[in-house]
C-alpha cells in the first residue's frame, strides 16, 4: 500500500488543446483584471492600519460588553469611534479611531481611551493595542508597494537571463494581471490590506512565478528536442507534460494553507484566503495565460532561433 | 547524479542529524547546561508585549544647538569689543545671522565668530563645524551637514544610552532598544501589555536645573527683562514665577536620587546627592544667595522654588514639591538615569496582552499540524514510496528549518508560522518535479536506473530556476518589510535554502539506497 501511487491528477499521454483556448482565457482575464482595477479605485481597499495609520484597540470586558456603553464612554472622552464591534467572545470588543494628524495626537487619544473604557466597563482590559502615526504609516506603504515593484522588476531580470525575453516579459505581465485579481479579491473580501497582505501577494507572486518557471521550463526543452512542431502544438505539448506537477503543487500548497485560512485566526485567516485565490488563480494563468501570451510573442522568433543552429541556448546548470 | 561517495553520504547525514539536534532546545527545552545552545526568539505577537517606534526630535537639537552657538557668539563679540550689532536664530536654515550695527566692524566680528569653529573628526576626514560666510544680510554662522549628522548621531546614541537606563530600572525583563534609520529607536518590552508607565517614563526629557528666582521681576509683565524667563509652576496651572536664565547647576551633575518620606510631614520626596563639580558650585550659590529663593526646574517647569536658608555644602538636596508615591519614584528614576538630549515621541505603538499571543500560538499550531498531514497523505497517496521518501525529507527540512532559525537566533511571529507552513506546501514541489521526471522517463522506455538518473538531471534545473525567483521575491520582503513580517521573509527564505537541501540531496539519497538495496525491475511510479 505504501509502494505504488493510488492517485492521479490526469492520465499520461493527455493531449489537451489549451491553446484553442487561449483568446478566451485571456479575455476573461483582461475583463477580471479590468473589473479589479475598478474595484481598486472604488470603492477601494480597506486599508489596514499599517497603511492608514490610526488606533486599534482590542478590549476584553468584565462580563458580557456592552457596546453602546463603550461608545457613550468614548464620546465623553470627546472621541468618536470610527468602529465599536464584538469580536469573537461576547467580553470581546474591538474599537477602531481615525487617523490622527499627528503621533502625539495618536498618544493622547490611546491614552483617552483607557481612561474612557475604564469609566463606562470598569475592570476591562486592553489586550491589544496598534496605533500608527501618519508619518509611518505613509513609510509602510511605500516600502511595501517598493517591495512588490522591485520583486517584479528581479523576477523578470532572473527570467530573462535564465530563458529569453519573450519568457520574461509573458511572465511579467500575466504576474501584473495575477496581482490586479488578487487586489481585486481584497477589495471585494474587505480584507484589511496591511503589511501581512503585501506579504501574501508577494508569496502568490513567488508561487505563480514557480509555476510559469516550470511550464517555461519545459516549452524550452521541446523547443529543443522538436526542431520542426508548429509553437503552437509545442507549447500544448508542454504543458500537458506538465499538468500533474502543476496540479499536485497547487494542490499540496493549497492543502497547507487550507488549515491557516479555516484555523488561523484574525490576523492569518486573511492572508490564507489571499493565498488560497492566488493559487487557483496563479495555476491558471501558467496555462491559459502566461503561455498564450508566449505563443504570440515568440510564433516567429522562438522557432527561427530554436531552428538556427548557429546561435546556441545556454546550456543548463550541472548539478 | 546517483553515485554518493561516503564522505558525501557522511555530510549529508552528518547535516540531517545536526539539524535535529540543533533544533531540540526549542522543543523540550534547554538541553545540556554548559552547551551554547540557541534558540529562536518568539515574538511579541506571540509571547505579548510591547514594540514602540520612537522619533528623536532633531529639529530640538539643533535649536538647542544654535543656542549654544548664539551664546558663544556674544560672548566671543563682546571680548572684541563689538557693539552694537544684532544677532537672530535661522533655525530652520540651521544658521545664526549677525550683523554689525557698524560696517566698519565686519572685519573684526568675522574674526571673532571664527574663533568659534572647532573641527569634527580627525585626520583628512576632518572638517568645520562651522560655515562662516558674509553674506548682504550680515555674517551667516551656519552648522556645516558634516556637523548636523555629527550632531543627529550623538543625539540618538545618547537617548538610546538614556532610555535603556531608564527602562533598566522599571524591572522591564529583555528589553530589546535598537536604533532604526537617521532618528528613531525601538523600543520591544516582552511581557508589558500595557506600556503606558514607560511611555511617561520616555515621554518627559527630565533636564533638571538649578537657578535662581528673580525676586525683582514681575511675572505678569508682557516681556521678561532681558537674562530673565517667565517659567510655569508645576503644581500650580496658570501661574508664573520669574526665573533669571542662567543655569547655575545642572542635573548631569547628580550621582543619585531617590524617593523617600519626610519624616516630619510623611510628605514624599525625592532626596539627591551631587558629584564633586556639583557639590562645589550648589555650595557656591547657596553661600552666595541665602536668604534667597531659587527655583528647581524641570522640564521649563519649577516643582519647587525654596528659600536657602543655609549654605548647603554637603552636595545634598531634597525636592519636595506635592509629589505622590509614584510620582517621587518616577522622578528619581529620570534624575538617576539622567536626561534624554531631546524629546522622544512615539510614532508607532504595538501591545499584545499574553493570552493573544497564547491564542495565536495554539491556532498556529493546529494550522500547521493539520497542513503537515494533509501534504504527508496527499504525497502518499499521489507519489506511493517516493511520496513517503519525500515526507520523511519533509520531516528533516523541518529540523533544518528550526535549526537554522535558531542558530541565526531568529524571531519567529505570527507571519513567520504562516511562513512555515506554506514552506510545508511549497517543499514537495521539488519532490513532485523529481518523480514526475522520473516516471516520464520510465515511460519513454528507461530502464529504472537510467530513468532516475535522466530524473534527477532535468528536475534539478527547474527546481533551481523555480526556486530562485521566490528567494529574490522574499529578500525583498525583508529588505522592505517590517516587524512581524519580517520573520516571514525570513521563514520562507530560511524554508527555501533547506528545501533545496532536503529535497536534492536527503530525498536523493534515500531513493538511490532504496535502489541500491533492492534493485527492483519496476519503479513505483
Amino acid at each position: 500500500m505504501f509502494m505504488r501511487p493510488r492517485l492521479r491528477f490526469v492520465p499520461d499521454g493527455t493531449r489537451i488543446r489549451f491553446m484553442r483556448g487561449r483568446f478566451l482565457g485571456i479575455a476573461v482575464s483582461a475583463v477580471l483584471s479590468t473589473l479589479s482595477v475598478i474595484l481598486f479605485f472604488y470603492p477601494g481597499l480597506n486599508l489596514g492600519i499599517d497603511f492608514a495609520g490610526g488606533i486599534v484597540m482590542e478590549v476584553r470586558t468584565q462580563g458580557p460588553a456592552d457596546l453602546a456603553r463603550v461608545r457613550e464612554g468614548l464620546a465623553q472622552q470627546g472621541l468618536r469611534a470610527a468602529g465599536v464591534q464584538r469580536f469573537g467572545a461576547a467580553d470581546d470588543v474591538l474599537i477602531r479611531l481615525e487617523a490622527q494628524p499627528t503621533a502625539q495626537a495618536t498618544q493622547a487619544v490611546v491614552n483617552r481611551v483607557r481612561a474612557g473604557l475604564d469609566q463606562v466597563q470598569p475592570g476591562s482590559r486592553v489586550l491589544r493595542t496598534d496605533a500608527v502615526g501618519p508619518s509611518v504609516s505613509a513609510e509602510l506603504y511605500r516600502n511595501g508597494m517598493l517591495a512588490l515593484g522591485i520583486s517584479l522588476l528581479m523576477i523578470l531580470v532572473y527570467i530573462w537571463f535564465r530563458f529569453e525575453w519573450q519568457f520574461a516579459v509573458g511572465a511579467v505581465a500575466t504576474l501584473l494581471l495575477d496581482i490586479t485579481k488578487t487586489v481585486g479579491f481584497l477589495a471585494v473580501t474587505r480584507f484589511e490590506f496591511d503589511l501581512v497582505m503585501v506579504a501574501a501577494i508577494l508569496t502568490v507572486l513567488g508561487y505563480s512565478t514557480n509555476d510559469k518557471v516550470v511550464v517555461y521550463d519545459r516549452v524550452r526543452e521541446n523547443l529543443r528536442k522538436f526542431k520542426s512542431m508548429p509553437l503552437r502544438d509545442l507549447i500544448d505539448l508542454s504543458i500537458n507534460e506538465t499538468l500533474n506537477r502543476t496540479l499536485g503543487t497547487s494542490a499540496t500548497v493549497f492543502l497547507a494553507a487550507l488549515p491557516l485560512a479555516l484555523f488561523g485566526g484574525t490576523t492569518l485567516s486573511g492572508f490564507a484566503w489571499v493565498m488560497l485565490f492566488g493559487i487557483v488563480v496563479g495555476t491558471s494563468s501558467s496555462i491559459f495565460i502566461a503561455a498564450p501570451i508566449l505563443l504570440f510573442l515568440g510564433e516567429h522568433r522562438l522557432r527561427r532561433e530554436a531552428q538556427a543552429p548557429a546561435r546556441p541556448k545556454p546550456a543548463k546548470a550541472a548539478p | 547524479m546517483l553515485y554518493f561517495s561516503r564522505f558525501k553520504t557522511a555530510l549529508i547525514l552528518g547535516a540531517c542529524v545536526l539539524g535535529v539536534l540543533l533544533s531540540l532546545p526549542n522543543l523540550i527545552g534547554p538541553v545540556a547546561g554548559g552547551l551554547p545552545w540557541r534558540t529562536i526568539r518568539l515574538g511579541l505577537d506571540l509571547r505579548g508585549g510591547s514594540y514602540l517606534l520612537m522619533e528623536v526630535d532633531m529639529g530640538a537639537v539643533i535649536k538647542e544647538r544654535l543656542e549654544g552657538l548664539a551664546d558663544g557668539a556674544r560672548r566671543a563679540l563682546e571680548r572684541a569689543a563689538i557693539r552694537p550689532y544684532t544677532l537672530a536664530i535661522q533655525a530652520a536654515d540651521h544658521r545664526l545671522l549677525v550683523k554689525p550695527g557698524n560696517p566698519a566692524q565686519q572685519e573684526p566680528a568675522l574674526a571673532a565668530l571664527r574663533t568659534l569653529q572647532t573641527t569634527e573628526g580627525q585626520g583628512l576626514g576632518a572638517r568645520p563645524d562651522l560655515d562662516i560666510t558674509a553674506t548682504p544680510d550680515g555674517i551667516a554662522v551656519g552648522l556645516s551637514a558634516a556637523a548636523l549628522i555629527e550632531r543627529a548621531n550623538q543625539a540618538v546614541q545618547q537617548s538610546i544610552e538614556i532610555v535603556r537606563r531608564r527602562i533598566d530600572e522599571t524591572g522591564v525583563v529583555d528589553p530589546i532598544i535598537t536604533r532604526q534609520g537617521q532618528d528613531r529607536i525601538v523600543v520591544q518590552l516582552p511581557g508589558i501589555e500595557d506600556p503606558d508607565r514607560i511611555k511617561q517614563l520616555l515621554g518627559k526629557t527630565a533636564r533638571m536645573t538649578f537657578q535662581l528666582v528673580d525676586a525683582n521681576a514681575d511675572p505678569s509683565a508682557p516681556v521678561p527683562p532681558p537674562g530673565v524667563e517667565f517659567l510655569p509652576l508645576a503644581d500650580k496651572p496658570g501661574q508664573k514665577i520669574a526665573v533669571r536664565k542662567r543655569v547655575e547647576v545642572d542635573g548631569a551633575n547628580l550621582t543619585d536620587a531617590r524617593a523617600g518620606q519626610n519624616p516630619q510631614t510623611g510628605e514624599w520626596v525625592v532626596n539627591f546627592t551631587f558629584d564633586s563639580l556639583g557639590t562645589r558650585r550648589f555650595a557656591d550659590v547657596t553661600r552666595a544667595n541665602t536668604g534667597h529663593p531659587f527655583a528647581i526646574v524641570l522640564d521649563n517647569k519649577v516643582i519647587s522654588a525654596p528659600v536657602i536658608r543655609e549654605p548647603i555644602t554637603g552636595g545634598r538636596g531634597q525636592i519636595s514639591g506635592s509629589f505622590t508615591a509614584a510620582s517621587a519614584t518616577d522622578l528619581a528614576v529620570l534624575l538617576r538615569a539622567g536626561a534624554l538630549p531631546a524629546p522622544l515621541t512615539v510614532v508607532e505603538e504595538r501591545s499584545v496582552g499574553p493570552e493573544l499571543g497564547a491564542d495565536a500560538i495554539r491556532a498556529g499550531a493546529i494550522s500547521l499540524g493539520v497542513g503537515f498531514v494533509f501534504v504527508i497523505v496527499f504525497m502518499g497517496a499521489f507519489y506511493g514510496l517516493f511520496g513517503w521518501i519525500a515526507n520523511l525529507a519533509l520531516v528533516f527540512n523541518l529540523f533544518l528549518m528550526l535549526a537554522i532559525l535558531s542558530l541565526l537566533q531568529a524571531t519567529l511571529t505570527l507571519p513567520g508560522m504562516a511562513g512555515i507552513l506554506l514552506t510545508l506546501g511549497m517543499a514537495v514541489d521539488a519532490n513532485i518535479l523529481i518523480n514526475e521526471r522520473i516516471r516520464e522517463e520510465v515511460k519513454n522506455g528507461r530502464t529504472p536506473l537510467n530513468a532516475m538518473e535522466t530524473g534527477f538531471r532535468r528536475a534539478y534545473a527547474t527546481i533551481v530556476d523555480s526556486n530562485m525567483t521566490a528567494f529574490l521575491a522574499h529578500v525583498m520582503l525583508f529588505i522592505f518589510g517590517s516587524g512581524p513580517v519580517r520573520g516571514f521573509a525570513v521563514t520562507i527564505t530560511v524554508g527555501i535554502v533547506t528545501t533545496l537541501f532536503t529535497a536534492t540531496m536527503v530525498a536523493r539519497l534515500l531513493m538511490v539506497r532504496w535502489y541500491a538495496a533492492t534493485r527492483p525491475a519496476a519503479l513505483p511510479v
